[in-house]
């Protein structure tokens, strides 16, 4: 592309980021819109909906029909029959959601019809699901008979959709556009847009009518989707070949169109380089940045480099690749953002070989490599390497670029050394999770792209962590367009919005010489240096630094704004980075706070114009000292103690330096060890909580609550604390269930992330002073050396003995060890108790088949795992899937138990005159408790003892499946969004096959990890995404559609509301003989409340009916009892008072009054409806009754 | 039997106006106090804090969560076209009210900041209101600050809204004033054409199941006027702002009273919510029948009659009744 390369074309420039260009773009061309959230592409989806919401309209005034679907399989069904019945049809998707759709986009592409799926590609799940961004999910498509198209910047995600949907129509062969997930998608970039007069110009009325023409309508009647046979199938598939080679033609004349209107020009293959280039390297998507500026760098330099960039992927147009390939290229390397195991190349690589072999150009050497998988960085310095390679003798073929590959060998080196484009400013700022920093980003991105003559581009980084998570955003400024498609490694300005990271991360590591420092400090600039950890003032003194530090917490408080710092430091950014002159940057700084918030009220935006101003007062430069004075050493990743593969790759990995890890460091299979969550102490919290055993009534809610695992409780013979610490409290243990013994409530001060729920629940409270209960919130510097080494000492005090703790007890379950621990969820997370409880009852024999979702997150995202072990080595083994097979998956498992013990039992029965009493021990042994698990492992101890003295086949046989003659469990563990969404088809057939597994559904009544969409789950009357003007339908009743078998044990519970009957649910659904489903309430950030209460409002849910409690226990009616069984009372209070509390209701109650007491109105009918039906059940007898029987015998 | 009475400068038919309440909230039970014979309304206060709270909740509200993951970029709501917050709910219930009444309409207000009154002051004004009350109560819990301040932050206050608006101008004060003589001229003289005494507000209380502390509002009883009482009197024909009686009125008789110790009108909220708008018809037709049995010709000449000024024994206001009762008992035995 040449920006301005056609004259007359003056561009109204505007600053978005790839998702949402090609999203203008496609909701102003289409009539009916399916969709389904899945990350990097649900920001299309999101900003579609909310157009369409809005009553925005496409380019002919029409209002798109936008419906969220039940999965992309789902959505990829509704467009192909929106498209048969002649709707100008689209949809966005990325990786396995791309994946989901393939069936019918054969059948799209069979049919001819014209249709664009955008696509921000994403990685594949593999052994390992990522993602980030890479082009495993599009390769993929390549053979469904869609045309790809693909663009490597947001300036292409606009023009090159536009061109899709126009050639689609022209062609009647439908395109998939995709650009690259995250690097293109979630990349804010200054861009050139395009009007709706422009669009609607560029689209011929009379294909649009062709497309209606073809549509299914019973006033012409036509039949489509036949079922052919031998004689003509073939025949028919190659009838559509024609259509096929038009396509070329077709995107050349529409990017002449394009280029007509507009001045923007692109080829099928776009070249750049010398002319007489003799290596030319040839990808596709965002890798093009990186790789014309350093071939910009090498021509400059005299090489005969160039690159080639592919837009038109399939049809694959040999003619027009030989027509922009120059005819001097020698050697050429192919880089692919893919890895096809076993092939002889990836498949761009193939395609050129082919295409260079068909026509005739035997001899251009062609070399593959492989670069950019899930992500990974791609810079000029790379591309530098390939062409190094590619002028070396014999090049090394299926190279990988970006990696150190110490296994197979095939990774070029990289020598660090690029000169960055001239004239470019470089900001790099790191901020908290969640504390609006990106978001100040993007507005400066906004604000210098639309402003000033200058281009702009925001790039976010943002970590694994719910909690506590670190967020770097990566601007340039620049006179000329950017295409640096990857971070900043030589920052002119740097700012750190969180003092504590210091300490934590190598802040300065990328700072340029002379650069200006920002750093956010409770500490004035005279006192500020003293407090620096010694990396940093050494990174200040060999950079030569400039330093300013504003408090900007105070700022922000001061304000009004809480702890929200981001207009303070975006303020103090633009009077220190000189891009604008001061007065205009605040002006355009209040500008662009009026713009984005204020609908929200006027309040909202003096606070924030306070802040502004306030801002610049608290700025001060710090006067830097010649000589490096702390002795304050930087955090160590993991402690020295850790296990050596924690030290060599987790550390590594916590560390920032994952990048840096060969190949030979990771697993081959992506099996990793668990429980190593407790070698990253985070220290996130800055208040945790003390327990004041004085009031302590043992009841063990706290260690319930505790999302977690912060604060345990152990039970213990009072001489094990006799050489504690002298601040390790204790005290006996008040009933007589464990008397004699004492007890302590730990907090993991390290691990705790403040959420404060213990103290929220906590019922007991001082005499004297109400506010002060059993545990209290108190700042973490005023204990966090006692209680560090508190609860190390408490570690080691013995776990009671299982077989000694009643385990359906609240106090009980929490006497146990938990092995799922300081996951990184969200703090004062609804799901994570749950699934923390799960672990302490039954974790020592458990599987877990999690669905993918925010439990797949924070319990098997890297670096570390919360799911952990006990002493003896036993704990959940864990594994996730998909999205939408989970329950399959567990059932798979599930089977795999069963056989493998089948097989043990016959071979202890095969084995039994060897074995003696032992065999019949074995088999028919009670495990119905612990004490019976305890005495069969010590069963299978002393059967493996025997086995190893046996000299034969069935022996060493029953030696590899011993372990199956003990109970295991499997818990089918995922959110609402898999089971009464995506995966509901399988969950239901695995309810209806009755196998003995337990499922587990965490629902939050929202798709929470992929940021809040509306699910099948979410009630009447809230806000979500999806449902931005309230959900105007009811939620399902899984828990009666599970019940409908009649064999399944279905209990529905919300541990704040009774914490006593959650723990019963799951001891009975462990013990139930069947398949058992668990539906638990989860508060969720989703729901708009302060999580600190999540447990308060879990109660208001059951006490108001919208969330009742009950178990239905199928085995009750044999004991002529009800089955149903209510554990909430007839509601108390009304929906409205409970709804009031929380956003997602009481947002639209704010937005609209009327609408929202309609809904919830309706909302209130539906829980007086469903209670009554509950009560009525209660009373329901399944099990027939023939009277008369007798009478007739 | 003439009931007309004048307050704030506005001509009334008669003395009784419904103070700030629920049935002063929705257009309908405002036409029916008017019906009833309501001779002006004053609506629920436009509570400056409560506006800041809600607005600043939905600000959280939208921002929580958002750039918590690279999965969740944005907050977990989606935008929407409007949020409702500030005046805006208020100034439409003004505008319906003064579209279909014809009786005064006075709004009330409640500000935290000193922006906030003299803000919210001009839109009432620009939206209709015939007078504003300017609801003011300042718990002063700063042990550190003195009487002169906190009477000092109100006359500042009252300046700064008589500055920013030309409607009449009442001020709604409690009884808490080591001087209220004093105060109540001060006031005056700060700008305000009227004096409400006295406001009731939320007092706290203890859940004894709970043991939180939960505050709440009763209503008023007639006992309660007599506090008023003593002050209408004590205030009447000695300060310039006319004065409006507030709390306890629920019979005719606390009207009467009220009425001959100065008041110009007497407001009612708890007596409305207990029986109805129809309350003041049956309160109308008690006072014209009281005037009318003692032979008046109208409320203007009851008004003041047993004021401290007029009353035939002016002590009995200043008077420490309890001393008073217990002499008076034993001398009757």
């Amino acid at each position: 592309m040449s920006v301005g390369s056609e004259e007359s074309v003056d561009p109204a420039y505007i600053v978005v980021d790839g998702n949402e260009a090609a999203a203008r773009v496609a909701h102003s061309l289409s009539e009916v819109i399916a969709i389904y959230p899945i990350t990097p592409a649900s920001p299309m989806g999101e900003l579609a909906d909310a157009w369409s919401q809005r009553g925005e309209g496409n380019v002919w005034g029409t209002v798109p029909e936008v419906v969220a679907m039940q999965s992309e399989a789902g959505a990829a069904g509704a467009v192909h029959g929106s498209l048969q019945a002649g709707a100008l049809t689209t949809t966005f998707t990325a990786s396995q959601g791309l994946l989901l759709m393939l069936p019918n986009m054969y059948k799209i592409a069979g049919e001819l019809t014209p249709c664009v799926i955008h696509v921000a590609a994403r990685t594949v799940a593999t052994h390992a699901l990522s993602i980030f961004g890479d082009h495993s999910d599009v390769m993929a498509a390549r053979q469904t008979g869609f045309a790809l198209l693909a663009s490597s910047s947001v300036q292409e995600a606009q023009d090159l959709a536009l061109v899709a949907h126009i050639a689609t129509l022209q062609t009647r062969v439908p395109f998939l556009h995709f650009f690259d997930g995250f690097r293109t998608s979630h990349e804010v970039m200054k861009i050139a847009g395009i009007d709706a007069d422009t669009i609607r110009s560029m689209v011929p009325a009379e294909l649009v009518a062709a497309h209606r023409e073809r549509a299914m309508n019973p006033n012409a009647p036509v039949l489509r989707g036949t079922a052919q046979n031998p004689d003509v199938f073939f025949q028919a598939r190659e009838a559509a070949n024609p259509y096929y080679d038009n396509v070329p033609g077709a995107v050349v004349a529409a990017f002449d169109q394009l280029a007509e209107k507009t001045g923007r020009r692109y080829g099928l293959f776009d070249y750049f380089g010398d002319p007489e280039a003799e290596r030319v390297i040839i990808l596709m998507g965002s890798g093009a940045g990186a790789t014309r500026e350093a071939v910009d760098h090498l021509v400059s330099t005299g090489e005969k480099v160039g690159v080639l960039v592919v837009r038109l992927y399939r049809p694959f147009s040999i003619e027009h690749f030989l027509g922009a390939l120059p005819a001097s290229a020698k050697t050429i390397g192919v880089l692919d953002r893919t890895k096809e195991p076993g092939a002889v190349g990836e498949p761009l690589y193939q395609d050129v070989a082919v295409a260079l072999r068909e026509a005739g150009r035997s001899g251009t050497k062609v070399y593959g490599g492989r670069f950019g998988l899930s992500g990974k960085e791609f810079t000029p310095q790379m591309v530098m390497a390939v062409f190094a390679e590619l002028a070396a003798e014999s090049p090394m073929p299926h190279f990988t670029v970006g990696i150190n590959d110490d296994v197979s060998h095939l990774s070029l080196k990289v020598d660090a050394d690029w000169a960055e484009p001239a004239a470019m400013t470089q900001a790099v700022f790191y901020g908290l999770g969640a504390d609006g920093t990106v978001g100040a980003n993007k507005n400066s991105v906004k604000i210098i792209g639309e402003q000033t003559d200058l281009f702009a581009q925001g790039h976010f980084v943002y970590d694994s962590k719910k909690s506590g998570a670190i967020t770097v955003s990566h601007l340039r400024f620049s006179p000329n367009p950017i295409q640096s498609t990857y971070l900043i490694s030589n920052a002119d300005f740097l700012a750190c919005h969180n003092f504590g990271f210091l300490e934590k991360i190598d802040v300065l590591d990328i700072a340029g010489e002379g650069a200006t420092f920002l750093l956010n400090s409770p500490y004035g600039p005279d006192e500020v240096w003293a407090k620096m950890p010694r990396r940093t003032q050494e990174q200040i003194l060999e950079k030569g630094l400039r330093v300013f530090v504003v408090d900007g917490d105070a700022v922000a408080t001061e304000a009004g704004l809480g702890r929200r710092v981001n207009t303070v430091l975006q303020t103090c950014f633009f009077a220190l980075a000189d891009i604008i002159p001061k007065d205009e940057a605040i002006a355009a700084i209040k500008e662009s706070i009026r713009k984005a918030y204020g609908k929200r009220g006027e309040v909202v935006l003096q606070r924030n114009f306070a802040a502004v101003d306030a801002a610049l007062d608290g700025l001060h430069e710090v006067e830097v000292p010649s000589q490096v004075t702390s002795s304050l050493e930087m955090r160590l990743a993991v402690p020295e103690i850790a296990p050596d593969f924690v030290q060599r790759v987790t550390g590594m990995i916590i560390a920032g330096k994952g990048d840096q890890l060969p190949v030979s460091a990771l697993p081959v299979d992506g099996t990793f060890p668990t429980g190593t969550a407790q070698w990253e102490k985070r220290s996130i919290a800055p208040e945790i909580p003390i327990w004041d055993p004085e009031i302590c009534i043992d009841c063990g809610r706290c260690a319930l609550a505790c999302p977690h695992a912060a604060i345990r409780i152990k039970v213990y013979d009072p001489d094990a604390v006799e050489t504690a610490p002298d601040t390790f409290q204790t005290k006996a243990w008040k009933s007589k269930e464990y008397a004699g013994k004492n007890l302590t409530v730990q907090v993991a001060p390290l691990d705790c992330t403040g959420c404060g729920v213990c103290v929220d629940i906590c019922p007991a409270h001082s005499k004297e002073v109400v506010k002060h209960k059993s545990i209290n919130m108190e700042p973490l510097l005023d204990h966090v050396e006692a209680e560090t080494a508190n609860f190390d000492f408490f570690l080691d005090i013995p776990e009671m003995d299982r077989t000694e703790v009643r385990i359906d007890s609240i106090s009980g379950s929490q006497i146990l060890q938990p092995l799922f621990e300081y996951s990184g969820a969200c703090s004062g997370c609804g799901e994570t108790p749950y699934v923390k409880l799960l672990s302490q009852m039954f974790g020592d024999r458990i599987l877990v088949a999690n669905a993918t979702g925010c439990s797949s997150i924070y319990g098997g995202n890297l670096p570390t795992t919360p799911w952990s072990q006990n002493e003896d080595g036993r704990g959940p083994s864990w594994s996730n899937s998909l999205f939408e097979d989970n329950a399959e998956f567990g059932l798979g498992m599930r089977l795999a138990i069963d056989g493998q013990s089948k097989t043990a039992r016959q071979l202890v029965q095969e084995l039994a005159p060897q074995l003696g009493g032992l065999a019949t021990d074995l088999l028919e042994a009670d495990q119905s408790d612990e004490a019976g698990l305890h005495k069969q492992r010590e069963r299978v101890a002393e059967l493996r003892s025997l086995l190893k003295a046996m000299d034969n086949a069935q022996a060493r046989q029953l030696d590899s499946v011993a372990d199956y003659l003990v109970k295991m469990d499997v818990w089918i563990v995922g959110g609402d969004g898999w089971a009464y969404d995506i995966g509901f088809g399988g969950l239901d057939h695995v309810l209806a096959l009755g196998r003995n597994v337990n499922i587990l559904v965490l629902d939050t009544e929202v798709y929470s990890n992929t940021g809040g969409q509306a699910s099948k789950a979410t009630p009447r009357a809230a806000v979500a995404k999806f449902a931005a003007g309230g959900k105007p339908t009811g939620k399902k009743d899984l828990g009666m559609i599970a019940q409908s078998y009649g064999n399944v044990y279905v209990a529905q519970v919300a541990m704040g509301a009774n914490m006593n009957q959650v723990v019963k649910a799951f001891a009975e659904a462990e013990a139930h003989e069947g398949t058992s489903l668990i539906i638990a309430y989860s508060p969720c950030i989703a729901h708009g409340i302060d999580m600190t209460t999540m447990m308060s409002h879990q109660k208001e849910a059951a006490q108001s009916g919208y969330w009742p409690l009950y178990r239905y226990d199928p085995k009750a009616e044999a004991l002529d009892k009800p089955a149903l069984r209510l554990d909430s009372r007839k509601p108390t209070i009304k929906f409205k008072d409970f709804a009031e509390k929380e956003g997602r209701f009481a947002m639209l109650a704010r937005a609209n009054p009327e609408y929202a007491a309609e809904l919830t109105a309706a909302a209130q009918a539906d829980i007086d409806n469903r209670w009554q039906l509950y009560e009525q059940m209660v009373d329901v007898h399944r099990t027939a009754i023939f009277e008369d029987e007798e009478e007739q015998e | 039997m003439n009931l007309a009475t004048r307050y704030l400068g506005l001509d009334l038919a008669n003395p009784i106006v419904p103070s700030a309440s629920p049935m002063t909230r929705e257009v309908e039970s405002l036409e029916r106090l008017e019906e009833a014979g309501a001779a002006a309304v004053v609506l629920p206060s436009l509570f400056e804090e409560q506006i800041e709270h809600e607005t600043m909740a939905i600000n959280a509200a939208l921002n929580f969560g958002a750039e918590i993951s690279a999965e969740s970029t944005e907050g977990y709501f989606p935008e929407m076209d409007n949020y409702n917050t500030g005046a805006g709910d208020y100034l439409g219930k003004l505008r319906a009210a003064k579209d279909v009444l014809s009786i005064p309409v006075i709004a009330s207000l409640n500000g935290t900041t000193h922006g906030g009154w003299t803000l919210y002051a001009r839109v009432l004004e620009e939206a209709g209101a015939d007078a504003l009350e300017l609801n003011i109560y300042i718990v002063a819990a700063d042990a550190d600050q003195t009487g002169a301040e906190v009477e000092a932050e109100y006359l500042r206050l009252v300046e700064a809204v008589r500055a920013a608006v030309h409607i009449p101008l009442a001020v709604k004060i409690g009884p808490f004033f080591s001087s209220m003589g004093n105060m109540a001229t001060q006031l005056t003289e700060a700008g305000a054409d009227g004096l409400v005494l006295f406001n009731r507000f939320y007092q706290p209380d203890i859940d004894l199941e709970l043991l939180s502390v939960e505050p709440n509002l009763v209503l008023s009883t007639s006992d309660e006027m007599r506090l008023v009482l003593r002050w209408m009197a004590i205030l009447y024909g000695r300060v310039g702002a006319s004065l409006a009686a507030t709390t306890g009125v629920h019979t005719v008789e606390d009207v009467v009273k009220l009425i001959l110790a100065g008041a110009d009108v007497t407001m009612l909220a708890s007596a409305l919510l207990r029986y109805g708008p129809e309350l003041i018809t049956s309160l109308l037709d008690g006072l014209s029948g009281w005037l009318d049995e003692r032979g008046y010709e109208s409320v203007n000449q009851a008004r003041g009659s047993l004021s401290q000024l007029s009353s035939p024994d002016p002590k009995a206001f200043e008077r420490a009744n309890y001393m008073r009762t217990l002499v008076e008992y034993s001398s009757k035995v």
